[in-house]
């Protein structure tokens, strides 16, 4: 049996993050498990640029971003084990664990950072009808391949699903000389971050179909084509709008479900929305000395907004570890309307800093105003140019404020065009 | 004329216009939030670049290819010229982050840097 | 070399013929068109052990329902395949259904079947809470049971080899020719020569009995589509529960899989194509509707993956296992549809009992009726895992995080008798990419195993053999 201060599952940017903050807040026995064979998580396949120009101000490459904290964990010397899968947590913070080396591993920690980050929706879930036919894989799958391993997935290519990662692997085949035929998105409007929509389809012609959907696929052995058509505004398609496709890839890009089996078998509650645990502002969750942060927590559209997160936990887990907590008295976070969910979902009134509320909005919006309210009466009006459904937005609420609030209220974010 | 542009530099995707006359000069940019956005904008009405990511195969590595990056951005009309000499390029294991795989990439001054580190087999 | 009897098809009966074939001192080929074992009928239905009521007495589906499904519990504690007797509820809604469950007790007993009864309202619902409040009675049948279908196909299929049964994949066959004294079967250039040729060729059945000028078989191709539900919705039901049967078959039921899904359906639809195993979003919605008549709490949130599958339906409604009018030494097991999967282990018995009581073959003395348990690390204590990891490491790498299969058990998988040569193959023999991210992570892995175990590169793997490749060339 190990011991350790802090086991942090999972070596991805919420991981390091989590861990390197609790190391500056002066905890040593940290170990990070992570289930790939390096560090860096889903960045590593993201060799794209766009990611740290929140956080590091520059537009760095997914694994770019990851080395600036591989290079951080090594430098604090914080212990980690990669090609081991964490296979149990129990209620009372035993690890259990298994690699090639060490074989089975049974570590007890004090404190557990759960950063196990999200996968994505399969076709089955989509209930798409059609062959088994091989060629369709959901688009991370395929940037593994083209990126990591140096291989095509397909020359003729079909992508449903607007979200940014198949916005992304749009240009990335395209680059590599496959001819995409086309996105199609089920809503009325892309899930992905505008820019990607630019540079991504706009740049090289891709046309980007709004509510429209793969409805068939076809080929026996490998995918010969799909038939897609329009939607109505419940998302059924629309007779006669069917039209066939000639492709020998469908690459799927429908949504991220955060991970969450281990989270589960350990009894943590988890929001019906987010699909993470429920939290609070220091991304504790309703088992005390049990943390979550990243995309397990809820899906993020930036890693620099993982990263901020993270280090809120590793702090948490840093303070709970050196017994530096006091009875919480809890207020609880809402979101209103359009405001589909908010993290944290409760704060401690007696938390001594200002605390960021971070939510999605379930449609677009231009020239909105945000307004927050605690039992009702209102505490902040913020006007926003545009909201989406693809970005995470925030508000912060000032220590000075959480003073004069007691335990048991409620904070409602809503959203008024 | 007015061009509208959704500039890419942020997650923002602010919606800017650009009035050109029929010479193709700049009469006004607006809809920024930004400098960095006016830079944009007309950048891409004059001669629009990109930023190029992909990969460059590499040798006796522990994986077939290396993540790679422009230095700056390329002119946009190169992009598939760029992509030709970098696909057809090998370098040696090991990689380091940061090594300049490939200097002046198809004449434009622009280097071809690793993004990612790649160690011998 | 001539065998002694070749066996076209791997299907459940194919395998079955072959390890009941494997206990006597005679050589035996077992001829599949596919990349692997289980690929037809076998690969995709309710995997469901029937007691045996449904057949209409004196049938050979009565007979060799009742027999194979008294059979199982041995059959796979000797292959080392999980088998669940939880038995089986079949629901009545109105008066007029519980006569149906009255006639089919009546039938059940005629057929041989012991323990059935009729379970009031009351019974039911404390048996099964989740199921519909307005079903009124139900026939409850404590000798039902679920199996995996490939598995106990795979299994079998692996336990005749072991005991000397040749397998040959990728054999198509395309005709058949006899000298009077030995079959020519052939598969484009290929071909294989045997004594006996035993037709068990699923909805191609058939066709591979025009071959030697037979057209007495005329297959009626049904297919079944399914949807599998996560395993968190696996506890929904304790047992299998059907509705009442309609003369297109036993209409849609809901069950635990062996696996601990949820599994729903079949529709039945008859077509044209022997390979059309399309799956059809109207279809899938109305399993969906007519399951919820059973389980109202159904929805579709759960639902992680849909199939279909053929059956091999006949005019007449039965079995049919017999000599070939055609040839004598041709011996044509033709449309098993359900029961055929309870029947399975019965069919083996009885077409080697055919072909073994006229060749006189004896039976060896090394026959080893049990297939060695494939490593289960997901099934493991800590401590069995502890031991297992230290001994080989390869059991140390989890390569399915969904389902927790490690690189060892895939290893294995490619290395077995008769051995995965796919990513469907490993798949159905470990559950690897079986889960709810349906191998969104492990797909790759999977793909990079199968080639360094079969020395190929990974763009050679296929997703299930001919031209279903995964990948194509290196990008540069």
């Amino acid at each position: 049996m190990l011991n350790y201060d802090i086991v942090v599952v999972g070596g991805g940017p919420a991981g390091m993050a989590a861990a390197i903050k609790a190391k500056e807040c002066g905890v040593d026995s940290i170990l990070i498990l992570e289930r790939a064979e390096t560090l860096g998580g889903i960045l590593e396949q993201c060799i794209h640029t766009g990611f740290g120009l929140q956080y590091f101000g520059e537009q760095l490459s997914g694994p770019e971003y990851a080395d600036r904290f591989i290079e951080q964990v090594n430098a604090l010397e914080i212990e980690y084990k990669t090609d081991t899968m964490v296979l149990d947590i129990t209620e009372d913070k035993t690890v259990y664990a298994v690699n090639k080396k060490d074989g089975m591993l049974e570590i007890k920690a004090k404190s557990v950072i759960l950063a196990m980050g999200c996968r994505e929706r399969p076709r089955g879930a989509l209930n798409i009808a059609g062959t088994r036919a091989s060629g369709i894989m959901t688009a991370g799958t395929a940037q593994k391949y083209v990126n990591i391993d140096g291989y095509m997935p397909g020359k003729k290519v079909v992508i449903l699903g607007s979200g940014d990662i198949g916005l992304i692997m749009a240009r990335r085949m395209t680059l590599e000389g496959a001819k995409v035929e086309c996105v199609c998105e089920l809503m009325p409007y892309s899930s992905g971050l505008t820019r990607n929509i630019v540079q991504c389809l706009e740049d090289f012609d891709i046309p980007l179909y709004l509510s429209t959907t793969v409805i068939d696929i076809h080929g026996k052995d490998r995918v010969t084509g799909v038939t897609i058509a329009s939607v109505d505004e419940n998302r059924k398609p629309i007779p006669g709008s069917e039209r066939y496709i000639e492709c020998d890839t469908l690459l799927l890009s429908v949504g991220l479900i955060p991970e969450n089996e281990l989270t589960k078998n350990i009894g943590i509650g988890l929001d019906r929305v987010t699909n993470g645990a429920v939290v609070d502002e220091y991304r504790q969750t309703d088992h005390e000395g049990i943390f979550a942060c990243g995309n397990v927590l809820h899906v993020h559209d930036l890693v620099d907004f993982v990263t901020q997160e993270s280090q809120i936990a590793g702090e948490g887990a840093a303070k709970y570890v050196k017994g530096e907590k006091s009875e919480p008295e809890y207020i609880f976070a809402k979101g209103i309307g359009a405001v589909r969910y908010i993290v944290p979902q409760k704060i401690n009134i007696k938390n001594d800093g200002d605390v960021k509320l971070f939510f999605r909005v379930g449609s677009t919006f231009k020239n909105a105003t945000v307004k927050v309210s605690y039992n009702g009466g209102e505490i902040i009006s913020r006007k926003r140019p545009r909201l989406a459904p693809g970005e995470m937005e925030n508000v912060t609420i000032k220590n000075s404020m959480l003073r004069e609030f007691s335990e048991g209220g409620t904070i409602e974010i809503t959203v008024e065009a | 004329m007015i061009r509208n542009i959704t500039c890419v530099t942020c997650p923002m995707g602010c919606s800017i216009a650009v009035e050109i006359n029929e010479a193709g000069e700049i009469i006004s940019i607006t809809g920024n939030t930004c400098k960095r956005g006016e830079t944009y904008a007309a950048n891409e009405v004059t001669h629009p670049a990109r930023s190029l990511a992909t990969t460059v195969r590499v040798n006796g590595g522990v994986y077939n290819v290396v993540p790679c990056k422009s230095s700056d951005d390329l002119p946009k009309e190169k992009i598939f010229d760029c992509m030709k000499e970098i696909n057809s390029a090998r370098v040696d294991a090991p990689v380091k982050l940061g090594d300049i795989l490939i200097e002046n990439v198809c004449g434009t001054g622009i280097n071809i840097i690793a993004t990612n580190h790649c160690p011998a087999k | 070399m001539i065998y002694d009897a070749a066996i076209i098809g791997a299907g459940v009966s194919g395998a079955f013929i072959a390890r009941e074939l494997s206990r006597y001192d005679i050589k035996i080929a077992l001829l599949e068109k596919c990349n692997d074992p289980a690929t037809g009928t076998s690969k995709a239905n309710s995997g469901i052990v029937h007691s045996g009521f449904d057949a209409v007495p004196g049938t050979l589906k009565a007979k060799l329902n009742v027999k194979g499904t008294a059979l199982m519990p041995k059959v796979c504690k000797e292959l080392n395949v999980p088998f669940k007797q939880l038995g089986s509820l079949l629901a009545a809604f109105s008066d007029e259904e519980i006569k149906t469950l009255e006639m089919l007790k009546e039938r059940g007993e005629k057929n041989g079947v012991e323990g059935l009864e009729i379970y009031d309202s009351k019974k039911l619902h404390e048996l099964e809470p989740m199921v519909n409040e307005s079903a009124v009675a139900a026939l409850w049948a404590p000798s039902a049971g679920i199996v995996c279908p490939y598995e106990l196909t795979i299994a079998a299929t692996e336990n005749a080899v072991e005991n000397g049964a040749e397998f040959i994949r990728n054999f198509k066959v395309t005709s058949i020719e006899h000298d009077g004294s030995v079959f020519t079967v052939s598969s484009g250039e290929n071909s294989v020569k045997a004594k006996y040729v035993i037709n068990a060729a699923g909805v191609y059945c058939d066709e591979i009995a025009a071959m030697i000028g037979d057209n007495s078989i005329h297959t009626i191709v049904r297919k079944g589509e399914y949807m599998l539900c996560d395993k968190s919705a696996g506890k929904t039901v304790g047992r299998t529960i059907f509705q009442c049967p309609t003369k297109m078959g036993k209409g849609v039921l809901v069950t635990q899989t062996v696996d601990g899904n949820l599994l729903i359906g079949p529709s039945a639809t008859d077509i044209d194509e022997k390979d059309n195993t399309d799956t059809t979003s109207d279809t899938l919605s109305a399993i969906l509707e007519k399951a919820k008549k059973t389980v109202p709490t159904l929805t579709t949130r759960d639902v992680i993956t849909s199939f279909a599958g053929l059956r091999a339906h006949l005019e007449c409604d039965d079995f049919i296992i017999e000599k070939s009018s055609a040839n004598d030494k041709f011996i044509n097991v033709a449309g098993i549809e359900s029961p055929g999967l309870s029947s399975a282990p019965a069919i083996g018995l009885y077409v080697a009992d055919m072909i073994v009581s006229e060749c006189g073959a004896k039976e060896k003395e090394n026959f080893n009726p049990e297939r060695k348990a494939p490593v289960r690390f997901r099934n493991m204590t800590n401590e069995e895992r502890k031991a297992l990891v230290e001994k080989n490491p390869a059991y140390g790498r989890i390569i399915c995080r969904c389902e927790t299969v490690t690189e060892g058990e895939i290893i294995d998988a490619i290395r077995a008798p008769a051995g995965a040569r796919d990513v469907d193959g490993v798949k159905r023999r470990t559950r690897a990419g079986m889960g709810r991210c349906q191998g969104g992570f492990c797909g790759s892995k999977v793909v990079e195993l199968l080639a360094k175990e079969l020395g190929t590169e990974i763009n050679e793997i296929t997703k299930f053999g001919g031209d279903s490749k995964i990948i194509y060339e290196r990008t540069k």
